[in-house]
């Protein structure tokens, strides 16, 4: 059996409009990863168990290891390094890194863009609520505890933090 | 001692490129031209290879090379595993390249292909035909050492090593003792399940040497790969990059020799990423052990004596399983002070995967154990966790069952109380059916490597004629802060700003060498190595700035990029500027520094007595749990660390330590367990193999005290692997608090756990 042909999809990634021929099979994180240079979003399975390949497309929170690039076609897809000039994706950053919400880092791109989407949805939720909403973001160093932290700074501004030093 | 730099919390400078993803992961990497491998891996645990036939694969379109053990210049080798010292025989294995004659376990490499594409390769595996002959094989360590078992490798016996520790008489004690309680404990093979799968990229320089980038944590390998190739080591050449999750999985070679054969044949790069199934199939697992704990204690709590038998599951190959045994042997009693001690250790070979280091590194499975037997010796004594474990732990100058005495500040009494108290009051459950229980353990790990291995680092600290810094060593960056914490020091020795230090990591070639980022070992030994070198410069810069200033060396201080008189106001010069005197007088300032760790001399026979390691890190867990006893499941409600750290060098960092070092043992206690069947692989995915979510656990307190006794620099110890240490303890026993089951076997999943309260006699 061949499976030779090919899709013509057209996709804007991070703003930029990408033509481009992709297998049927191929995920849009593989076409991402492959073809387009977009390295931030990573591959920790491959069957949507990590969330290390999260991004958004069409302004939902997706696993992209689960998306058929195919079914980019004509859509927006939206990762960490695209999101330079959103203030609540930098906001994020500076309380991961400020929090040491960041061990190897790994995990850190997709938990950032789960951590974002969570936000614009519950701008003041509890620490439960963090927790469950990051469930679906494996990280195997940190503990979350930090990553918690800096998501609820974000939430709560610099009067929820700790003075670290 | 007073710091202004060492201690704090300051963000690491690689989180600012980690939250923007731009780090160039192993994967992320890519070169012109370059080829994609795959590796075809036995089906089989245990098989002979009659024939392997690559003739269709090889003329499968866009295949490049298709190589089996055959075509491996050297593929049975005596691993060293890193360290450049000659230990001996008992301590080295065979690390095979490629399967040749017989395969040991599932998974196990037979034939790499490369490729122009992912899917070409993946496709020519399929056509490659391995005729295999089914063989027995055994999966059980105990079958292993029995008369006449199934030989797995090609010795006639399965035994890896063996070791003991005898002191005093404990059958005299046991019959003396008031109280003897014996218990067996089991705990299974589990996974690192780093989220980053094992890859790397490998290409010919244009001088010829063989250069892999690669996700390591040991980037010394480069020897063996050259050995493996049959060329001199100055040939080969390894960038380590910043590691996605290593906790020992990434300690053993992975991709690289793979690599390096490929591109050696091909003369084009190759890159090799595992999948994740790949990842949990191919790459080492925690030992499981059997240990069979029996303590003997007086009325009065007091501890007379511990006899311990431990056997390990080395599973096919020996990579790393003598030094682990070892660390069990030592660790076998526990940080406990017992006069008649007896312990027995030995690991076997299996048809199973093949076992190494993991965070914990042989501490971790007897600290289950004899943390369970002293928690159940206070219960029948009616004694409280904290006294019995006061009245029975080290003190400063008590000595291990190997005779060491440990001269260093020990506080562990303490930690035990600090951690106890600060759960504070039990919450009531009232009459419900989950009850709440409430948990204390205690352990002791080493930090640095065995002392007979002749451990030693260096780092290189340069001061530019700007006043900017240039750190280059060797480490290997999993995310822990290594390359953070060196950075920190020479800004504390240097009175420099962090953001005026640049460092550069892991490269065999170009940063001095500064060993693995294994064993706890690199804040103490290339946290050294790296304070020598920047203490050097600073007496030179000092010198001159006293000559500039005619001042008192003594008076002079490095700070805010300054040199200041502390007795004269007036007396100051910008840092720069005594380095442009210098540099104008020829005094080039730079300093390469080496750090060796203290020796001692190898073990000669299975009796293992004094010194085996430089210094030990000592640490508590308290936590409560909470009991669904209609289901048997248990949720962690609050959990405790309190550790004697020494001295902290980054506050973030090490407290992400002890937080990450909990979790990973939550895990270990409640829900990992790699499940192998007749040397089959069960879970093959993060579906299957489950790790804690967020979800899964609490917030965990850390309480970090500071004696300053440690060998690292300003007094700090190693808190990578102890961190790990105890959690599993300290929450089974808050099972047994709360329902009065005992759990022996690891994890207390639901399951486990409603059984064992079922059949409680
Ligand atoms: S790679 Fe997509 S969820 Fe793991
Ligand atoms: S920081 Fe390593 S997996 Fe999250």
């Amino acid at each position: 059996m061949e499976f030779k042909q090919q899709v013509a999809i057209k996709v804007t990634v991070n703003g930029a409009d990408i033509r481009a021929a992709v297998a049927p099979e191929e995920s849009l994180l593989d076409f991402l990863r492959k073809q387009c240079g977009v390295t931030d979003v990573k591959c920790g399975c491959g069957m949507g168990e990590c969330g290390t390949c999260t991004l958004v497309l069409a302004g939902k929170v997706v696993k992209s290891c689960l998306v058929l690039a195919a079914q980019a076609d004509g859509r927006e897809v939206w990762t960490l390094q695209g999101l330079e000039r959103d203030p609540l994706a930098a906001r994020l950053q500076d309380s991961f890194a400020r929090h040491g919400a960041v061990q190897c880092g790994f995990c850190t791109p997709g938990m950032l863009i789960a951590a974002r989407g969570f936000l614009q949805r519950s701008p003041q939720p509890t620490r439960a609520e963090i927790r469950e909403a990051l469930s679906g973001n494996l990280c195997r160093c940190t503990g979350y505890q930090k990553i918690v932290d800096a998501v609820w700074a974000v939430a709560y501004g610099d009067a929820a933090e700790q003075e670290r030093a | 001692m007073k710091t202004s730099i060492v201690g704090k919390g300051l963000p690491k400078f690689d989180a600012w490129p980690k939250v923007k993803g731009t780090v160039v992961y192993a994967d992320d990497f890519a070169m012109p031209g370059m080829l994609y491998a795959k590796v075809l891996r036995s089906r089989y645990p245990a098989a002979a290879i009659l024939a392997v036939d690559t003739a269709r694969a090889k003329a499968s379109p866009g295949v490049k090379a298709v190589l089996t053990a055959a075509d491996v210049p050297n593929n049975n080798l005596r691993a060293k595993f890193g360290q450049s010292t000659d230990v001996g025989a008992q301590f080295e294995g065979l690390y095979r390249v490629l399967a040749e004659k017989k395969v040991r376990y599932v998974g196990e490499p037979i034939a790499l292909v490369a490729a122009d594409s992912e899917q070409a390769a993946e496709a020519a595996l399929d056509l490659i035909e391995v005729t295999y002959e089914q063989l027995p094989g055994v999966f059980d360590p105990v079958e292993a050492l029995k008369p006449g078992a199934y030989c797995v490798g090609e010795n006639d016996t399965n035994a890896v090593s063996r070791f003991k520790i005898r002191k005093g008489d404990v059958d005299a004690a046991f019959k003396a003792a008031d109280v003897v309680i014996e218990n067996t404990y089991r705990m299974p093979f589990s996974d690192h399940a780093y989220l980053e799968p094992e890859s790397g990229v490998a290409w010919i320089d244009e001088h010829g040497v063989v250069t892999i980038r690669v996700s390591t944590q040991v980037i010394e390998h480069f020897r063996t790969v050259a050995e493996v190739l049959g060329v001199p080591h100055n040939r080969v050449r390894v960038i380590g990059t910043w590691v996605g999750g290593g906790f020992g999985g990434k300690e053993d070679i992975t991709v690289e020799s793979f690599l390096a054969l490929l591109t050696w044949y091909t003369g084009r790069p190759v890159k090799l990423t595992y999948t994740r199934e790949e990842s949990l199939l191919a790459h080492s697992k925690r030992h499981p052990f059997t240990i069979r704990n029996k303590i003997g204690a007086m009325r009065d709590g007091r501890l007379v004596a511990a006899e311990v038998e431990l056997i390990a599951d080395a599973g096919a190959y020996t990579y790393l399983s003598p030094w682990v045994l070892l660390y069990s042997t030592v660790n076998a009693a526990g940080p406990y002070n017992i006069p008649n001690v007896k312990v027995d250790a030995v690991a076997a070979l299996t048809n199973n995967p093949f076992s190494s280091a993991f965070r914990g590194f042989g501490a971790i499975q007897p600290n289950f154990a004899y943390e369970s037997q002293i928690d159940e010796l206070g219960r029948q004594l009616g004694i409280d966790p904290v006294t019995i474990r006061e009245l029975n732990c080290l003190q400063k100058g008590d000595s291990l069952a190997t005779g060491y005495a440990y001269d260093r500040e020990l506080v562990l009494g303490e930690l035990a109380g600090r951690a106890w108290e600060a759960l504070g009051p039990p919450r009531e459950a009232g009459d419900s059916p989950v009850k709440i229980g409430r948990g204390l353990a205690i352990g002791m790990m080493s930090y640095g490597r065995l002392t007979f291995l002749h451990d030693t680092s260096r780092s290189y600290v340069k001061l530019e004629l700007d006043g900017s810094v240039l750190l280059r060593c060797g480490v290997p960056d999993l995310g822990a802060g290594q390359a953070q914490a060196l950075c920190q020091i020479v800004a504390e020795e240097l009175g420099v700003p962090m953001d005026k230090i640049k460092m550069y990591i892991a490269d065999s070639a170009l940063t001095p060498l500064a060993g693995t980022s294994t064993a706890t070992r690199q804040l103490y030994m290339s946290g050294n190595a790296t304070l020598k070198a920047a203490r050097e410069l600073k007496d030179r810069l000092i010198k001159k700035a006293a000559a500039l200033l005619n001042s008192s060396p003594a008076d002079l201080r490095l700070a805010d990029e300054t040199i200041a008189d502390a007795t004269a106001p007036d007396k100051v010069l910008p840092l720069k500027t005594v380095v442009g005197h210098c540099s104008s007088d020829g005094d080039e300032l730079y300093s390469e520094a080496q750090f060796n760790a203290p020796f001692t001399t190898v073990p000669v026979s299975e009796l293992i007595t004094g010194q085996t390691f430089a210094d030990f890190t000592f640490g508590a867990y308290a936590v409560e749990v909470a009991v669904d006893t209609e289901t048997g499941e248990v949720t962690l409600e609050k959990a405790i660390a309190c550790f004697d750290v020494g001295k902290t060098i980054n506050k973030l960092n090490a407290e992400g330590q002890l937080e990450g070092g909990g979790a990973i043992s939550v895990g270990y206690a409640l829900m990992e367990n790699l499940m192998v069947s007749q040397g089959n692989l069960q879970t093959r995915s993060f579906t299957e193999y489950l790790i804690p979510t967020a979800m899964d656990l609490p917030d965990i307190g850390t309480i970090m005290v500071e004696t300053e006794s440690g060998i690292g620099p300003y007094g700090a110890k190693g808190v990578g692997e102890p961190s790990s240490n105890a959690m599993a303890p300290a929450i089974t026993n808050a099972i047994r608090d709360a329902v009065g089951a005992r759990i022996t076997s690891l994890p207390a999943t639901a399951e486990q756990v409603f059984t064992t309260m079922k059949f409680r006699k």
